[in-house]
């Protein structure tokens, strides 16, 4: 079975959020970037059931510049068998997914994964628009996914609950915890990964629908309150007549 | 040429999150000069729909279809895309939830429209170009994003727009049918687990939430969580350590690998405050933050705190809110 597994390069989560002086773009100056946390799950669910099925291939994609290589070897160096890189900057959900589904289609995967949603610009949007893209249907978000065949049992998480959802090959699944531990790299790993092919192509497709014009950082915080713990009553009090909250 | 807001119920009502997505579209309508059409999905009773009339919505179509009384995305996807064809809608609105992107994603390519999620504000129409304020890196910052082309659909973060009421106006409800068929219910459940909600309230669209760390030493403590929760009427989180140890169910992690919350009350018991907890906490309206470390990173991010034991301050805490009530 063929896994494509979607990859999103992501500034490391404790970075501290800064943009350039117009507010435009990002600011990357001294920052770390690693694989999104979610795409981690994705990553190591569809190693564990290639080693399951005892064979098939997982290659993994991302859509961005150069400098993403160094995460997508690590999704190497994890277990992946091979990579492709769309050579562009990911300007939009749709841009992306309409890259995701291009290669998707012309290397006839059977199942497409990836994260829930990234944690940069948290679109949770990509794996729907793949899924629409290819007129297959897509889970998201999963906690479980389990193959039996060509046949998928996975539950996907609702507000409130889950419901077990059964699907045939080919699909897309959108990956979150508790679906497996993901797994970090061992020095085997990272050797292999050294010489793995990794493709990079061009991309395809319309223009983006979207663009960000500016960022804003959230307006700071006053500054906390203390309240003695002898008087801890006097929160509630506070909470209702000051805060109004309750 | 209606603005089309998705409507979720659950048990008959109309979930919290959807009164203030029908509220926003139906401003968006008036920004337009239109009128709001709402698209029901899930269990709703009639009497709740008529009611959507309170949030400005003048019509609501509803399918009877008892399958889609469960989340099918293909069936709830093409369901809003016939509604949006005969209203001839070319502003969609629906909540930020796992339904709501789930499905307005498949519509952004099915619809060719431009989809904005994590939707926070109002938006500012420029000649029918929309720019609209989305929250991005994980609660840490926002983004003004252009909505180009004809369509667009719109995604409302839960708890950023105030639902408005305005008793006594009614929505007439009128049966409709997408023509669904088998194939359309290619990902129907074949079975729907539902939580046992603490105290009945779901964590995503609480208002007041009571949350426990580490500090809360073990699973057994609990009881002191649920006890203010439930005179608070909140509902009940954790970081992340707890779920990952089994103190509590994964459903109740909250942070930036686990679910947003933006309740306008968030309380926090034991937790140190890292900045991936934060991430998933941090658009709270007021945050109290209760640890017995005057250094814990969390009181930087705090509106109201205590320094002191939870053993000693949670009871204290429980005893004040039931004098007051
Ligand atoms: C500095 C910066 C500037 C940006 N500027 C813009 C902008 O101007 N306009 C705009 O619309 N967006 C912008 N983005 C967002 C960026 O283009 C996103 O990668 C894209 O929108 C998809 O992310 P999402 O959050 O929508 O994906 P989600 O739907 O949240 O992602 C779900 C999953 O899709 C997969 N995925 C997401 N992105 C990729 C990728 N690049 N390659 C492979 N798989 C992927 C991952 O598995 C991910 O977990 C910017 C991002 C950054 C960091
Ligand atoms: C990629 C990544 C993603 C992550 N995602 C998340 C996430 O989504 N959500 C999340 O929560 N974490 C997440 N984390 C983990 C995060 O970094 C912290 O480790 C975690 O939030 C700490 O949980 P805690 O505050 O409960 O525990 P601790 O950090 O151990 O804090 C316990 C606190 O309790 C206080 N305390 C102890 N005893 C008492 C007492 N008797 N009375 C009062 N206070 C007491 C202590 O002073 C301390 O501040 C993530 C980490 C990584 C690397």
């Amino acid at each position: 079975m063929k896994f494509l597994v979607c990859i999103s390069n992501v500034p490391d989560t404790t970075t501290k959020i800064t943009f350039t002086p117009d507010n435009k773009e990002f600011n990357k100056a001294g920052v770390q970037f690693v694989i999104n946390p979610w795409d981690e799950y994705a990553l190591t669910r569809a190693i564990e059931l290639k080693e399951a099925q005892g064979g098939g291939t997982v290659t993994v994609l991302n859509v961005g510049e150069a400098d993403t290589e160094p995460n997508i070897r690590k999704a190497l160096a994890i277990g992946a068998d091979d990579a492709i890189r769309v050579n562009a900057h990911p300007k939009d959900a749709f841009f992306v997914a309409q890259q995701i589904a291009s290669i998707a289609k012309d290397g006839g995967y059977d199942v497409i994964l990836m994260g829930k949603e990234s944690i940069d610009y948290n679109g949770f949007q990509v794996h729907g628009m793949v899924g629409e893209l290819l007129g297959i249907p897509t889970v998201a978000p999963a906690m479980k996914l389990d193959m039996s065949g060509n046949t998928a049992t996975l539950e996907r998480e609702i507000e409130g609950g889950k419901e077990i959802v059964e699907v045939a090959t080919p699909f897309v699944a959108s990956c979150q915890q508790p679906m497996c531990e993901p797994r970090i790299p061992n020095m085997r790993g990272i050797m292999t990964a050294r010489t793995k092919p990794l493709k990079v192509v061009e991309p395809t497709g319309d223009a983006p629908r979207t663009q960000v014009t500016e960022y804003q950082l959230p307006p700071k915080k006053q500054g906390v309150k203390l309240i003695p713990a002898e008087s801890a009553g006097d929160l509630i009090k506070l909470l209702r007549n000051e805060a109004k909250v309750i | 040429m209606s603005v089309l807001v998705v409507v979720e119920c659950d048990k008959g009502e109309v979930k919290k999150s959807s009164l203030e997505v029908a509220s926003y579209g139906s401003q968006v309508a008036q920004l337009l000069g239109t009128t709001a059409t709402a698209v029901a999905v899930g269990e709703a009773s009639e009497a709740s729909l008529t009611q959507l009339g309170e949030q400005g919505i003048s019509k609501v179509l509803y399918d009877a279809e008892p399958r889609l009384k469960d989340f099918v995305n293909g069936a709830y996807t093409k369901l809003i895309a016939t509604a949006a064809q005969k209203e001839e809608s070319t502003v969609i609105v629906l909540a930020n939830s796992n339904i709501g992107a789930a499905v307005g994603s498949r519509l952004a390519v099915r619809l060719q429209a431009s989809l904005a999620t994590n939707v926070v504000e109002l938006p500012k129409n420029d000649g029918g170009q929309f720019t609209v304020k989305r929250g991005a890196f994980s609660g840490k910052a926002f983004a003004e994003v252009v909505l180009g082309g004809d369509r667009k659909i719109i995604a409302v973060k839960k708890n950023s727009i105030e639902a408005q009421h305005e008793a006594g106006k009614t929505a007439t409800v009128e049966a409709f049918s997408a023509q669904l068929a088998d194939t359309d219910f290619a990902d129907a459940p074949k079975q729907v687990v539902m939580q046992d909600q603490a105290g009945g309230i779901l964590l995503p669209e609480a208002d007041r939430v009571v949350s426990g760390g580490r500090g809360m030493k073990g699973p057994e403590n609990w009881n002191l969580i649920e006890d203010l929760a439930k005179a608070l009427g909140a509902a009940t989180a954790c970081s992340k350590p707890v779920s990952d140890v089994d103190w509590r169910p994964h459903h109740e992690h909250v942070g930036q690998t686990g679910i947003t919350v933006s309740p306008n009350l968030y309380i926090a018991c034991g937790i140190s405050g890292a900045i991936q907890h934060l991430a998933g906490v941090n658009s709270s309206k007021v945050i109290v933050v209760i640890n017995k470390d005057p250094e814990a990173p969390f009181f930087k991010a705090a509106d109201y705190g205590i320094v002191g034991d939870v053993f000693d301050v949670l009871p204290k805490l429980t005893q004040a809110v039931k004098e007051l009530n």
